[in-house]
């Protein structure tokens, strides 16, 4: 787009570039294989009966009928986990951790939320497994069910883990209790902060449960051999992180696990959970076939990660002139079943947007009778922005400032200190401020009855960690990079860009494939908006042992020492004599008869973070008859360090407005009063379409990361922080009332105007 | 496992025949937009579906001054708003027929499987009501004609017996000066289900400004759709005014028994069903006029 700000000063040849997706073909032709293509001979269909109930004793279990159901060839339950089979004393300190990790896979005693795994079954067919699972009976004892975080906290709330002690900054707690941890963060003096500040604004907030809302369907198909090796295909963003959970929970050997990643139908955190591999393995093991299993979309809203529900306090303090001074925060986050909500990543990013001199944030991971949660696109952080920017944006109402003056005010920069501890290095918050105050979205007045305008930042890490890449050279000139990391948001492209760029090489040069993991090193999950910085750093360096490799082999044929010998742009030259030069495809088809082909090799483990940042405009109208908002317009801008792929960086901004204005306006779990989800599909579950989004325009700032050979920064999660609290106060300032809960629906919009 | 026998009969003689043999274990199927959905989803279930998309008489449209609109059960709505004749008589049927689903689905949906499937929330059904169409029903024992204010009797039940089919849907020629208007409210703007819904349709004496009659339908406010007879009748021979679509708007509320759940609360959903009847008023108070 036009409007895009480089401010980084390296020109590059193939970097930063709008190259096509080497999987494009595939994918729009319909041959891509995704997990639910996957056929194999013998291949039997499996069906996992769930728990009606939200929270019920399993008294027992009787599967017999579905047994000797003709067509049946494996029923398991809890009972088959090794959990069952394993004692307290075998396990020692891993019994707690696996216990809740088997009970997540299928629940053994307490069935902890509707939707949650009893038992499953392979079968010759799908509609036999369905029959079969119909067949199974289960004895319930329903126990009234925890829903909120607020109802979980009260003390005579149901409890759902008899075992689970609140762990309390390092202690535990001597009763049990629904909430997991308490953690805390805290800097400077907060009485003395609140002291300075001339105002002081505290406001409580609520958040729904949202589910990432991705097309494809959480599948699996496992094949357990008779010599202990287990083969695994499926839709997941992590196909190490599955192989080590497989293992952990079926104790398996993890050397004999081989999981094959499939095409993925988006993830946005939600596909890092195996929760239907060690289910297929299981009747796989036990039928001797391979076995697949699916989810439908009601069973994916119903058992896979939601995002959590959230319960937030926001007090800050701030002095005449702007600056804060003093921040409180209360944090309550759903965790789902079982403990593990994002609130400890919430509380980091809260106030990391600003140099807030005196803060404390206390964080509760609440668990509750709903699907345990997962990672969805910045986890925790969307929330805790949208209770400390509705705030911010009050006081500036309140003061009649500014609210983008008011956030560069405020800014983080280099070398302040977040409240966790970190320091900044170069980051780009105060560019993007800037841009956005110098855009023409902000700059036009928005006039008429019933619209507003919000205006938020946000926040997200992008942390690093383990990537493998492999590159060998073919004898014409091209190469294959071999790497671990699905491809969900075009970095295939991405990855290659960065191989081609440090080979000196055009782009279509380079071949990305994604292997299994026997086939490539260590790599952690395509998430965090880690891929394009972490494995394109991977990338790099596997393109550097390709030249060091290349340089020697070169000196080889020269017959002349290493050190004579240079690699620019794709050419090899010795460095006084200039007869001998070669292209990079000249040396390629010499190797074979040189000394054998070449493969560069690199496992990287990135420390430091990325930092990304941005800051959104939106303009809304609300019809005050129904309570109905309308999105006017959209501006996001963000500093993505260097954007490897300027169109793929702007889909992710856009991609995560989206996701953002679901939460912001509709997008909700409803939950009738026993605890069962009532609106479990695309029709009620209201996701929204392409006729509710305006276009939404990217301003892309590139202020390049100093911990990341090209600049890059990691660009998927920072964009869905900022809409909630932007759309929020757009909608505050339209109607006059402060929106205080999401999503901010026509019904909750028109009560809240009666 | 369920096995399905599927026909096609190519006359009514023969759809008839197929229904009546299997009596309330038979459905027929027009685009199949509910039926198989709610037969994929375990919420129905039959032995036989006779499917009704060749059978003539209930594939054709056809319009004349004398005898109005005649709407074959199984036509989907895409011909219907593609239709010049429709399109120019009954705009208060295009809106409906152009909202129902998305594109995809309105190339499959029809009003009369609409109608059949008689769901509180039926997008067709107020326009219809307000329109004053009949519905003509075939059966073993001979045919008939309901109006179909009188048709739906409960969510997804009405008059139909096992083994009667809805042949068509009779919508009388536009008087003079007249008008119609349907509009749903949705928390999006397409894909979803009403949270209220009203049609409204009213004509007007050749001065514009004084009703001549009106008539008033809801969606999404009660086990079927609403006749407001009422409304419509307080009216008739009113002027043109405010005060008076505040009053049929005032009287529509009062018909409106609606239920809480996660598509809305009952106090939203009475509030809308007057928004959505000033609205719809309004409406087709200008296309009355020629504004529109
Ligand atoms: C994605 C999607 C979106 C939708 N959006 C809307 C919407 O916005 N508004 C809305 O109102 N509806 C909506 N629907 C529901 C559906 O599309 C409509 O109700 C449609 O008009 C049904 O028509 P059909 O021809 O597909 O009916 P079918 O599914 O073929 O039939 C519906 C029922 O009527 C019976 N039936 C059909 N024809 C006859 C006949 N001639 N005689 C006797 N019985 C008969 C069938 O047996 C069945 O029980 C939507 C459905 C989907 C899948």
């Amino acid at each position: 787009m036009a409007s895009n700000i480089v401010l980084s000063e390296v020109e590059y040849n193939v970097v930063g570039k709008r190259h096509l997706r080497p999987d494009g073909v595939d994918k729009v032709t319909g041959r891509a294989q995704y997990g639910a293509d996957v056929q194999l001979t013998g291949l039997l269909q499996g069906k996992v009966l769930r728990s009606p109930h939200a929270h019920a004793l399993i008294k027992s279990i009787d599967t017999s009928a579905a047994e000797t159901f003709p067509g049946v060839h494996a029923v398991v339950t809890a009972a088959d986990l090794p959990f069952a089979s394993l004692s307290r004393e075998e396990l020692g300190g891993e019994y707690q951790r696996l216990k809740l990790a088997s009970n997540h896979v299928l629940a053994s005693d307490k069935a902890l939320f509707k939707g949650h795994p009893i038992a499953a079954v392979a079968a010759e067919s799908q509609h036999v497994a369905e029959e079969a699972a119909r067949l199974i009976r289960v004895e319930y004892e329903v126990l009234p069910p925890a829903m909120t975080v607020r109802q979980a906290m009260e003390s005579d709330a149901p409890l759902l883990h008899e075992d689970l002690f609140t762990s309390e900054l390092g202690e535990l707690s001597d009763k049990p209790s629904n909430v997991a941890s308490h953690m805390a963060f805290e800097t400077g003096d907060l009485d003395e902060g609140l002291k300075q500040a001339d105002v002081v604004l505290e406001r409580e907030f609520e958040t729904a449960s949202v589910h990432q809302g991705y097309i494809e369907p959480h599948n699996s198909t496992a094949f357990c051999n008779t010599d202990g090796q287990l083969n695994i295909w499926c839709s997941t963003q992590g196909p190490f992180v599955v192989r080590t959970s497989v293992a952990d929970i079926l104790r398996h050997p993890v050397s004999r696990v081989k999981v094959t990643p499939m095409e993925i139908g988006g993830g946005f955190g939600g596909k890092i959970t195996a929760y239907l591999e060690p289910i297929a393995a299981l009747l796989s093991r036990k039928s001797g076939r391979p076995v697949k299993v699916l989810m439908t979309r009601t069973e994916v809203f119903e058992a896979s990660g939601p995002a959590p529900g959230t319960w937030m306090k926001v007090k800050l303090g701030v002095t005449s002139e702007g600056k804060i001074t003093a921040a409180d925060i209360f944090l309550a986050f759903e965790a789902g079943a079982f403990p593990g909500s994002p609130v400890m990543q919430g509380a980091a990013c809260a106030l990391a947007c600003y140099d807030v001199p005196n803060a404390r944030i206390n964080g509760y991971d609440v668990v509750v009778n709903k699907p345990k949660t997962a990672a969805y696109r910045a986890p925790g952080s969307p929330q805790a922005a949208f209770a400390v920017e509705s705030v911010i944006d009050e006081i500036c109402e309140q003061m009649g400032m500014d609210p983008v003056e008011f956030r560069l005010r405020n800014a983080s920069r280099e070398g302040v200190r977040r409240v966790e501890g970190p320091i900044f290095r170069r980051i780009g918050l105060v560019e993007c401020l800037e841009a956005a105050r110098n855009h023409d979205h902000y700059k036009a007045p928005l006039e008429g009855p019933n619209r507003g305008r919000g205006v938020a930042a946000g926040f997200w890490f992008n942390r690093g960690f383990q990537s493998a890449v492999n590159i060998s050279v073919n004898p014409d000139g091209t190469v294959n990079l071999i790497e671990g990391s699905v491809d969900i948001g075009g970095s295939r492209a991405s990855i290659a860009q960065q191989a081609a760029e440090t080979l000196g090489i055009a782009y279509e040069d380079v071949k990305p494939t994604v292997v299994d993991t026997d086939s490539i090193g260590y790599t952690m999950v395509t998430g965090g908006s880690r891929t394009t910085f972490a494995t394109g750093w991977a990338a790099i360096e596997a393109a550097e042992d390709v030249k060091t490799q290349m340089v020697e082999r070169a000196a080889r044929i020269w017959d002349t020492p290493v050190e004579d010998v240079q690699y620019i742009d794709g050419v090899l030259s010795h460095k006084s004599d200039p007869e001998l030069r070669m292209t990079f495809r000249e040396l390629a088809r010499q190797l074979l008869g040189t000394g054998g082909g070449i493969t560069g090799a690199s496992n990287v483990d990135p420390t430091g973070e990325g930092n990304g940042f941005g800051v959104h405009i939106v303009d809304v109208e609300v019809d005050p008859d129904t309570g109905k908002t309308t999105i006017l317009r959209y501006t996001a801008v963000q500093d993505a360090g260097k954007a490897i792929h300027p169109s793929y960086v702007e889909g992710q901004m856009q991609g995560g407005v989206v996701q953002g204005i679901g939460w912001a306006l509709n997008e909700e779990y409803f939950f009738n009063d026993q605890g069962q989800m009532m609106n479990s599909s695309f029709l009620d579950y209201r996701m929204p379409t392409a006729l509710d989004l305006p276009m939404i325009d990217t301003v892309i700032v590139e202020v390049a990361n100093p911990g990341h050979p090209y600049g890059v920064r990691g660009v998927g999660e920072v964009p869905i922080v900022p809409p909630l609290a932007a759309i929020g106060s757009a909608i505050s300032h339209a109607v006059g009332r402060r929106i205080d809960r999401l999503p901010a629906n026509p019904g909750a919009v028109l009560e809240a105007l009666s | 496992m369920e096995a399905i026998e599927f026909t096609t009969p190519k006359t009514i003689d023969e759809a008839v025949q197929a229904m009546a043999s299997k009596g309330d274990r038979a459905r027929a199927l027009a685009g199949g937009t509910d039926l198989l959905v709610q037969l994929r989803g375990g919420r129905r279930s039959a032995d036989l579906v006779v499917d009704l998309k060749e059978v003539p008489e209930l594939n054709e449209i056809s319009y004349s001054p004398g005898s109005g609109l005649t709407i074959g059960a199984a036509t989907p709505c895409y011909r219907l708003y593609a239709n010049a004749d429709v399109a120019a008589n009954y705009p208060g049927l295009v809106d409906s027929a152009s909202l129902i689903g998305s594109i995809q689905i309105q190339g499959r949906a029809s009003f009369g499987g609409n109608l059949c499937n008689s769901a509180p929330s039926a997008d067709a059904i107020p326009p219809m009501i307000a329109l004053g169409a009949v519905a003509n029903i075939i059966g073993p024992s001979g045919s008939r004609q309901v109006p179909v204010e009188d048709f739906c009797t409960g969510p997804g039940r009405n008059v139909l017996e096992p083994g009667e089919l809805l042949v068509s849907i009779n919508i009388p020629a536009p008087a003079a000066n007249s008008g119609a208007n349907y509009l749903r409210f949705i928390p999006r703007n397409e894909m979803d289900i009403a949270v209220a819904g009203v049609g409204s349709a009213v004509v007007l004496d050749a001065s514009g400004q004084n009703f001549v009659s009106a008539r008033i339908a809801l969606a999404s406010v009660a086990p079927t759709p609403v006749f407001c007879k009422a409304a419509g009748d307080s009216l008739a021979g009113k002027a043109v005014s405010d005060e008076a679509i505040e009053e049929a708007a005032r009287l529509a509320m009062e018909d409106a028994k609606p239920i809480t759940d996660m598509r809305g609360t009952i106090r939203q959903r009475i509030h809308l069903v007057g928004v959505l009847t000033r609205r719809t008023l309004n409406n087709a108070i200008k296309r009355a006029r020629g504004e529109e």
